[in-house]
């Protein structure tokens, strides 16, 4: 099963997010983290912009979310993320393609996600692929 | 690099983990949700054994020092397993006068010797005195 075409390339609505301290705090502790720049929640650690994009709309897909596999994931930094810091965020599908696999067609669904300070400098860049089973 | 051995994947992890990224997906949380997907049981978040390689790199370089990280989720990992990060390096340029952009080859192992998540990173490294700067 194919998305909409005319869903892929086109940006969402930018978003702006606020890095509470509390919450880099909780997702160092979660990942087992003890570096303490990152338990204070001075300084996010790397895979942090992940809980960003739970925040983010997502265009409607054609695919029972518990048939979803995350393939990969890819950050670019331009800069360390601080508490404090305001990002801006959006997201768009790039791309969508169909594989054969062992268990049926595969669709790969790849993300970008971009974010910036309030003054439009890049922070962050990610790239997320997604499989439908 | 010296490799770093994490503690067990714990259930309560898991939990903490899905609180703390907002990632609900009730396989990672729930056993029926996940034998209802066809699981034996609940299967830890991909972005866990990421967040272990992200540790990894700052353990090494430091916080706010990794320019890029990426990888490929290729095998689940489970409550129980001990995953471990191993990496090598694989090219050293200069990044400005004062520091180096290391790539590495990273992934993480689990207790049976398979790379379940895999993949490259960068990270600035401060030049020693010593080392030619470019």
């Amino acid at each position: 099963m194919s998305i909409d075409p005319s869903i892929i390339g086109r940006w969402s609505e930018p978003q702006v997010l606020e890095v509470e301290r509390g919450a880099i705090r909780r997702f160092a502790e979660a990942i087992g983290d003890p570096n303490p720049v990152h338990r204070r929640g001075d300084v996010a650690p790397p895979t942090f912009p992940t809980t960003f994009g739970y925040q983010l709309p997502l265009p409607p897909l054609p695919f029972d979310p518990a048939r979803i596999l995350h393939g990969g994931e890819e950050y670019t930094y331009e800069r360390p993320i601080r508490a404090g810091d305001r990002i801006c965020c959006v997201r768009r599908i790039t791309e969508c393609y169909e594989r054969p696999g062992s268990r049926g067609t595969m669709t790969f669904i790849v993300f970008e996600t971009e974010g910036r300070d309030p003054d439009g400098n890049l922070v962050y860049r990610a790239k997320t692929t997604w499989i439908a089973i | 690099m010296p490799p770093l051995v994490m503690d067990p994947v714990t259930k309560l992890q898991l939990v903490k983990y899905a609180g703390a990224s907002g990632d609900f997906n009730l396989i990672h949380t729930d056993v029926e949700t996940a034998r209802a997907a066809g699981l034996e049981g609940v299967i830890a978040h991909g972005m866990l054994s990421m967040g272990f390689l992200g540790r990894y790199l700052t353990d090494l370089a430091g916080p706010g020092n990794v320019r890029r990280l990426q990888v490929r989720f290729r095998s689940m990992v489970r409550p129980g397993d001990v995953l471990t990060c191993k990496g090598t390096v694989q090219a050293v340029a200069a990044a400005g006068s004062d520091r180096l952009l290391v790539t590495l080859e990273i992934w993480a192992e689990n207790q049976r010797g398979e790379r379940v998540t895999a993949g490259e990173a960068e990270v600035y490294v401060g030049g020693p005195p010593e080392a030619p700067h470019g």
